[in-house]
Order: structure tokens, then C-alpha cells, then sequence
């Protein structure tokens, strides 16, 4: 029983970072014994939510062998549009569909520069980066505005926490849906995984990474409209390369790797839990926050070196 | 000249550069219905080329392609597969990452639910079970993904790909070179038994020409971009191949010296 279950730890990239969520877990609430209550979970998931939302299309750009930096940038552009096109009249729902396509036309964007220029993303990316974010402080005076809306509204748009997290769990369970059992998500891992060969097979390789970027870019809007409903501002500066990094920190840790054709979404989602509970639970027994960036750095160095070397292990067939 | 309408494919006066680099100059080839053709040639002359060109994965830059006796502008891999056209890559064209049964149909996935383009995985494993069987390719299960199988296993599953494909050209750069002597008979034995059939024609290069002299109806032999040599199997040897390699290699020497 117990190998059976040490077994599927090892073959199940997720099953690692859901342990040890399940430690900390146990951890705060001994040292804490608030930590399990239905306050600090929403407290948590204020944590976790938006991060997780970000990192489920992170992960879809990494798997197919890209890397998007500018994810942090348009989560704090994209309230901003729906923000003007609901000034200048546009009903809400459609401003928020307004402000999600201006996000995917970043990703279009990346995808274009990254595949026809044939620009590592990395490079592109980092230059949309510092474009969006100069282009977002100079469209909002560098001033935060309110968001227009009834509570009622705000609150499943993630005011509510429960409904933040909510949002965050089924998003990842349909991208991790079309990750394993769509044509999309196949030939996501088959261009991350072999480009030259999936070429040779006939898949569109191009196509396939430009609409990975466009479904990032636009969960990243998403995502900035959560967190601008929960917050009940929207901030030029909120987000930016802090939440990126811990996106692709939630990536990493929850067994997506850098390298391409490898990834899991669920798993991202658990790794932006286990940043959640960390920050909550360092924060709960009074522990600084920069303790808990040495924490995070350390969690990111040990998994990345299980994942690397379970997948040595995978591969000669061991496990 | 053999009469034209039984070529399935021919290639007329086909070249290829790739900026300063052409490989091909001047192909003319031609491969009749259910014929196999052998394709010889140095490291380096252009084979693999050759046959990234019949299979549409590069545009000739000059030169025209004929296949069922009209003439052909492939536009892309697909298009090549949507005529008939399948090749099995020098490279395999595999993707370690994914499972036996995602590989044999990658980019022909059968699918449910139209445009969401589910996977049918059931059918998928069940006719990749049945291909690999019939084939004789022995692999612990079409679960395992490719990092988990040897050189030979994994070239054995390109074959079968492209063997199941209901290709009527099929296009294979060295099947058997990661394989063991079992192996290889295994896949030779699969293209007499196509060949018995006669319904697929197929191009395969090789380097073992005892093998090329068990399957093959012709030879050709590449060099300088050109096909130079163009003979029926049973009116050559192995000792004439031999020969004329000889005389390649004392040529390539020679170039190199001056
Ligand atoms: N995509 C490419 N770009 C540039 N040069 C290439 C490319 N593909 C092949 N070549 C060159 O064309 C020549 C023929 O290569 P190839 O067709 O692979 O030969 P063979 O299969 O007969 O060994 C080589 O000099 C190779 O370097
Ligand atoms: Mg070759």
C-alpha cells in the first residue's frame, strides 16, 4: 500500500507539491491552530488565486518551449481597458470581454514577434514587458481608479474569496483538461517536446505557440480583473514582475519544466497554493517577508533538482 | 524509357539550394506503381533532401514534381499525406514525451466532438495495438512513452506510422540503421510483404545492400545532385554497388587532396 502510494508519488508530477502543501498545512495549523479556519482560507486564497490563474497559462507557453515575461504587465493593463471602455460607455460585461482582447492582441503579438521574426520569446517578451508597462502608466496618469460595479458583481468577479479561488480551480481543471485530452494540448507537448520532428509531422508549430501565448495573455487580463474586483482598485503598479516570477515559480515548483514538452497545470495550481500557504503561514506566526523570499528561493532550487532528476530516473524506465 | 503512366511519382530536373549550399542540381526520378526503388548515395549527397522534397516538407527551388500523372505544387507536409504521401524521417520525427499511441497518430489524430478536437484515445491505442501486432514490433506497452524505448523500437514505430498510414508512396531514409538483425528483417519483411501486394510504392535508402538487393525492383545512386545510376536489381550486384562506393570514396578522397 504505502509503495503503491510511494509509486504514484513518483510517477505523478503533481503528487510531490500536493504533499507537501498537505505538510504545511499540518505544520501551521500546530503552530498557529488558526491556520485551518474559514477566515484564513480566504485569506490564502487572496494569495493564491490570481497567481494560479496566471501560472495555469504560464504553464501552456513553457510546455510548448516558450517563456512569457510579460504576463505580469498585462494583468495590470487589461482592468485598465476595461476600465476606459466602460468610461466611454460600454456595458460592464462587455468591457471586461473588451479588456480580455486587448490582453490576447499582446499575445498575438508575442507569438507573431517570437515565431515569424523567430525572436527567442524570452527576448520579446522582456521587451513587452517594460512596452505594456510604460504604455499602462502612461493611458492611467500613473493613477489607480475604481472599478464600476455592483457588489453583488464584484464579488463573483472575486471580491468573494471563495469565488476567487473558484475561478482558479476551473480554469486549471479545463486548461489541464485540453492540456491531456485535446489535439491543442498534444500538440502542445509534441512542439515543446520535438519541434523539428513535429514540423516534420505536419503540425502547425507556429500556430500552435501563438495561440499558447494568446490564451496566456488573456488569463493574465483575467487575472487582473480578479484581483482588481477583490482589491476594489486598479492600480497601475499592482502585479508587474512580482507576481510573474511567482507565477512561474507556482510552474516550476508544481513540476512544469523550462525546457519544454513537459507540464502540468494542476500542478501549477498547487504550486501557487503552496506559495499562498507559506506566505500565509509566515505571515500568521509573525515571520517576515523577506525570510519568506529566502524560503521561496530554496523551495524553487530543491524542487527544480527532484523534478530534473525523477525525470532522469523516468526516462531510464525506473519508476 | 518506361512508359510514363505507370510512374506514380517522377521528378523532373529537380534542385534544391539552401542559400549557398544545393545539394540537389539536376534529380530526375521516377518510381512506378507498387515499385520499390533503392536510393543510394554518400553522407551528405543529398538523400534526406531528396525526400523532404517528395514528402512536401521543403519546396524544390526548381524542377517539377508529377505524382498520379499530374503535375503537383506540394504546399505542405499535409498536402503531401492528403495525396498519398508518407515519409519516415532519418530523425523519426518522434516526440519522447508522448506515449506509443499519441506518436503513431501524431498530427492524424482521430478525434470527438468536431471542433474541440477531443482526443479518441480508446481508438487510438486499440488500432496502434493492432498496427504494432500485425507488424510484429514487440514493446512492453503502447502506454510507455518513447524515452522508455530503445533505437530500434522507436524506428520500428516511425515505420509502422507511416506503413499504416494507407500511404501509396511511402518515403523511408534509412529504417533500419538504430536496429539489430532481427529488427531490420522485421522491417524488410514488411516491405516485401507490400510489395507482394503491389498497391504502395515505396523509396527507401539504406546503406546495407544486401538488404536494398532482398527488397528493392531498382537502384538509383545520387551524387553531385544528380542521379547517376539507374539500374534494375537483377541487373546489378553487390559487387557492382560495392564498386562504384569504392570508386566514390577514392573520389571524395581526391577532391579533398586537391
Ligand atoms: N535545412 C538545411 N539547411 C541548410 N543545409 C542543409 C539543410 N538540410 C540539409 N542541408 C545540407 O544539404 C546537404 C545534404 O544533406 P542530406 O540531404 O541530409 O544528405 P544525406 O541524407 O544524403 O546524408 C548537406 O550538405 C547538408 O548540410
Ligand atoms: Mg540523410
Amino acid at each position: 500500500m504505502l509503495s503503491r502510494i510511494g509509486g504514484i508519488a513518483l510517477r505523478r508530477r503533481e503528487a510531490s507539491i500536493f504533499v507537501a502543501g498537505c505538510l504545511l498545512v499540518l505544520y501551521f495549523q500546530f503552530t498557529t491552530s488558526v491556520f485551518v479556519s474559514y477566515d484564513n482560507i480566504g485569506t490564502l486564497t487572496q494569495y493564491a488565486g490570481a497567481t494560479a490563474v496566471l501560472a495555469a497559462g504560464e504553464v501552456m507557453v513553457l510546455i510548448c518551449g516558450e517563456l512569457d515575461l510579460s504576463i505580469g504587465m498585462v494583468y495590470a493593463l487589461s482592468p485598465f481597458l476595461m476600465y476606459f471602455a466602460q468610461q466611454a460607455g460600454v456595458p460592464l460585461v462587455f468591457a471586461i470581454i473588451l479588456g480580455l482582447m486587448g490582453a490576447a492582441l499582446v499575445g498575438l503579438i508575442n507569438g507573431l514577434i517570437t515565431t515569424l521574426l523567430k525572436l527567442p520569446s524570452f527576448v520579446t517578451t522582456l521587451g513587452t514587458l517594460f512596452l505594456i508597462n510604460g504604455f499602462t502608466l502612461v493611458i492611467s496618469g500613473g493613477f489607480p481608479v475604481q472599478p464600476e460595479s455592483s457588489q453583488a458583481f464584484a464579488n463573483v468577479m472575486g471580491g468573494n474569496a471563495y469565488f476567487l479561488i473558484g475561478w482558479a480551480i476551473v480554469i486549471a481543471l479545463i486548461l489541464q483538461y485540453v492540456l491531456t485530452q485535446t489535439r491543442w494540448g498534444l500538440h502542445t507537448i509534441a512542439v515543446g517536446g520535438n519541434l523539428d520532428g513535429s514540423t516534420e509531422a505536419g503540425i502547425k508549430v507556429k500556430s500552435i505557440k501563438i495561440r499558447n501565448f494568446m490564451l496566456c495573455s488573456t488569463l493574465a487580463g483575467f487575472a487582473g480583473m480578479l484581483d482588481c474586483f477583490r482589491i476594489g482598485s486598479i492600480d497601475p503598479l499592482a502585479g508587474g514582475n512580482e507576481i510573474m516570477f511567482m507565477a512561474i515559480a507556482s510552474a516550476v515548483i508544481g513540476g512544469t519544466l523550462l525546457t519544454g514538452g513537459v507540464g502540468t497545470i494542476i500542478g501549477a495550481l498547487f504550486g501557487a497554493i503552496v506559495l499562498g500557504i507559506l506566505k500565509d503561514g509566515f505571515t500568521l506566526s509573525g515571520v517576515s517577508a523577506y525570510t519568506f523570499d529566502m524560503i521561496l528561493g530554496g523551495a524553487i532550487i530543491v524542487t527544480m533538482t527532484i523534478n530534473v532528476h525523477l525525470n532522469r530516473l523516468r526516462e531510464r524506465g525506473r519508476v | 524509357m518506361a512508359n510514363k503512366d505507370n510512374d506514380l511519382v517522377r521528378l523532373e530536373n529537380v534542385a534544391k539550394r539552401f542559400g549557398p549550399v544545393q545539394p540537389l542540381k539536376n534529380v530526375n526520378l521516377r518510381v512506378g506503381r507498387g515499385e520499390v526503388l533503392g536510393l543510394l548515395g554518400n553522407n551528405g549527397a543529398g538523400k534526406s533532401t531528396l525526400m523532404k522534397i517528395l514528402c512536401g516538407y521543403h519546396p524544390a527551388s526548381e524542377g517539377k514534381m508529377f505524382f498520379d500523372g499530374e503535375e503537383v505544387n506540394l504546399r505542405s507536409v499535409t498536402h503531401a499525406r492528403q495525396l498519398g504521401i508518407d515519409c519516415v524521417y532519418q530523425d523519426l520525427a518522434l516526440v519522447s514525451e508522448l506515449n506509443v499511441y499519441h506518436n503513431m497518430f501524431l498530427q492524424r489524430e482521430p478525434v470527438r466532438g468536431g471542433f474541440l478536437g477531443i482526443l479518441d484515445n480508446k481508438r487510438m491505442k486499440a488500432d496502434a495495438q493492432r498496427h504494432l501486432d500485425d507488424m510484429g514490433v514487440n514493446i512492453p506497452s503502447v502506454d510507455v512513452e518513447i524515452a522508455k524505448l530503445s533505437g530500434g523500437q522507436r524506428q520500428a514505430i516511425a515505420v509502422a506510422r507511416s506503413v499504416y498510414s494507407d500511404a501509396r508512396l511511402l518515403l523511408l531514409d534509412e529504417p533500419t540503421a538504430a536496429m539489430g538483425a532481427k529488427e531490420g528483417a522485421m522491417i524488410l519483411d514488411v516491405i516485401n510483404r507490400l510489395r507482394a501486394k503491389g498497391e504502395v510504392s515505396v523509396i527507401i535508402i539504406a546503406h546495407n545492400y544486401a538488404q536494398i538487393f532482398d527488397v528493392c525492383d531498382r537502384i538509383n545512386l545520387l551524387r553531385d545532385g544528380e542521379i547517376v545510376f539507374d539500374k534494375r536489381a537483377e541487373d546489378t550486384s553487390v559487387q557492382e554497388l560495392t564498386d562504384i562506393v569504392v570508386h566514390e570514396y577514392r573520389h571524395a578522397a581526391e577532391t579533398l587532396n586537391e
